[in-house]
């Protein structure tokens, strides 16, 4: 069974369809990349799977458990949000890293929080601390950035500071890690680090969906690739397939407009 | 002389303290309480808090203070400030908390809408309650903002205080004043100035260090 279904999902902003009937799943272990031009609705998509957003229309299933269903009643969408948000993580753009903590405590802010809801916090205080830091340390280590821990973001570089970013997301375990447009905010020259990092990922089996421009990482990574244009999905399927042999000519046009620059 | 005004001088810039502390202490929170009503998504009382804020800041802070002093008295025929300093330093306090909570407020929510809505983002898919999300993440981020802008209020405020003459509070410029009065002396006037000086140099001080201690991120 599929680890997330996504169904129908259509959102509006006020008369403006952004997007239209979505629909696709993802098997657990496996990388979905997609891919399509400015204004198709790719970030709105991601929104939504995070509960930023909420969906007019459409459901979503992860684990046949539907954490959102447009036609439940309001009380019951919003019934345990903060829950279904964890099955969730998210890697922005623009990292929205806290300025304030530095990077160890970036990452493992959340959990220290989650960890204090735990019934056996006051006793194994001392142990659970250590645990979620050693776990965050582990987590910047596989990002290779151990000796950046006691950094602060604006001590980073934009590369640096993604990576922490992906090691923040990493630490409440989601489910399905999403990535809108990782390295767009990175100068060229550290895109490379970035990616190098999600490729690592996705060898680990990560239930990843990544929306990205770039293309041949997209090909060479994903197990699944989807094009958006206009809040639809003109086409999926194998990555090698779509943008070597695009069925559709809207594909074919993004793909030659990519191509050209 | 010099003795007898220093000591004249030190009761009034006790007064003048108080009226500061105890605003501060009230209208700091208020502030920050007017700051979320006047940001609430519940339009009664977004539209009422803004007209406060708006009859507030538009009138004197003086014609506020006369009217919370003298209008409970006239309205309800007692007066329910007592009649003795204390009565006067508290319709002060309240006055001056009022009229400072409505320039706080909106600094606060220039601080806390100039936090980008990423930082709130962030909190929320990392499953964060909305106070934590205000508690931890949110709030240092809007100080930091804050405290250029507060410090400048703050310091009016000290200044401010000497309105409370007009009701008869024995602050540091009516000691300093009443020697002018009965005595015929200016440079008492002086001296009294020297006192603020010293006030408002300290706050700067403190403020500068506050900067200073904020300056880890940005
Ligand atoms: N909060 C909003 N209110 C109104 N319109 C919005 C809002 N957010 C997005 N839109 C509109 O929805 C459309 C899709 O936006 P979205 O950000 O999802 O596109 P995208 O595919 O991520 O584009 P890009 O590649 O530039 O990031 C755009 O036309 C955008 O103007
Ligand atoms: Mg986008």
């Amino acid at each position: 069974m599929a680890i997330l279904e996504v169904n129908d999902i259509s959102k509006n902003f006020g008369s403006t369809t952004v997007l239209h009937k979505v629909s696709f799943s993802l098997e657990e272990g496996s990388a979905l990349a997609i891919i399509g031009s400015s204004g198709s609705g790719k970030t709105t998509l991601l929104r939504c799977l995070n509960f930023l957003e909420r969906p007019d229309n459409g459901s979503i299933v992860v684990r046949g458990e539907t954490l959102f269903d447009a036609s439940m009643p309001f009380k019951e969408q919003e019934k345990g949000l903060r829950t279904k948000r964890l099955h969730f993580g998210m890697v922005f753009q623009s990292f929205n890293l806290f300025p304030q903590y530095t990077a160890l405590e970036n990452v493992t802010l959340a959990e220290g929080l989650l960890a204090k809801e735990r019934e056996d916090y006051k006793q194994n205080k001392k142990t659970i601390c250590e645990q979620i830091e050693k776990h965050g340390r582990e987590l910047l280590d596989q990002m290779g950035l151990a000796d950046r821990m006691t950094h602060y973001p604006h001590q980073l570089s934009g590369g640096q500071q993604q990576r922490v970013a992906i090691a923040r997301a990493l630490a409440l375990k989601p489910d399905i890690l999403c990535f809108d447009e990782p390295t767009s905010a990175l100068d060229p020259e550290l895109t490379g680090e970035v990616l190098k990092v999600i490729r690592g990922l996705a060898e680990q089996r990560t239930t990843m969906i990544i929306v990205t421009h770039e293309m041949a990482f997209a090909r060479d990574v994903s197990d699944k690739l989807i094009f958006m244009d206009d809040g639809v999905i003109v086409e999926q399927g194998d990555p090698k397939q779509v943008i070597d042999h695009p069925r559709e000519e809207r594909t074919r046009q993004f793909l030659t407009r990519y191509a050209q620059g | 002389m010099f003795w007898s005004v220093t000591q004249s001088l030190l009761g009034g810039l006790l007064t003048t303290f108080q009226i500061f502390l105890f605003t501060l202490l009230f209208a700091l929170p208020l502030g920050l309480i007017l700051a979320f009503g006047s940001m609430t998504r519940f339009k009664p009382l977004r539209c009422l808090v803004q007209v406060l804020v708006w009859i507030i800041r538009g009138t004197p802070l003086m014609l506020q203070l006369i009217i919370i002093f003298y209008g409970p008295g006239l309205w309800l025929g007692h007066n329910i400030w007592s009649g003795n300093e204390a009565g006067r330093i508290t319709a002060t306090v309240v006055a001056f908390s009022i009229n400072y909570a409505c320039y706080f407020s909106v600094i606060f929510r220039g601080g806390i809408e100039g936090v980008p809505a990423g930082q709130r983002e962030a909190g929320q898919v990392l499953g964060m309650t909305k106070s934590q999300i205000f508690f931890k993440v949110t709030l240092l981020q809007m100080v930091k903002r804050v405290v250029p802008p507060m410090s400048n209020e703050i310091i009016t405020l000290v200044k401010d205080t000497s309105l409370a003459r007009i009701i008869a509070a024995y602050e540091l410029t009516f000691a300093g004043y009443s020697f002018m009065k009965s005595n015929g002396l200016t440079w008492p006037l002086f001296y009294t100035g020297v006192f603020y000086l010293l006030f408002v140099g300290i706050l700067t001080l403190l403020f500068n260090h506050i900067e200073r201690r904020l300056d880890y991120f940005r």
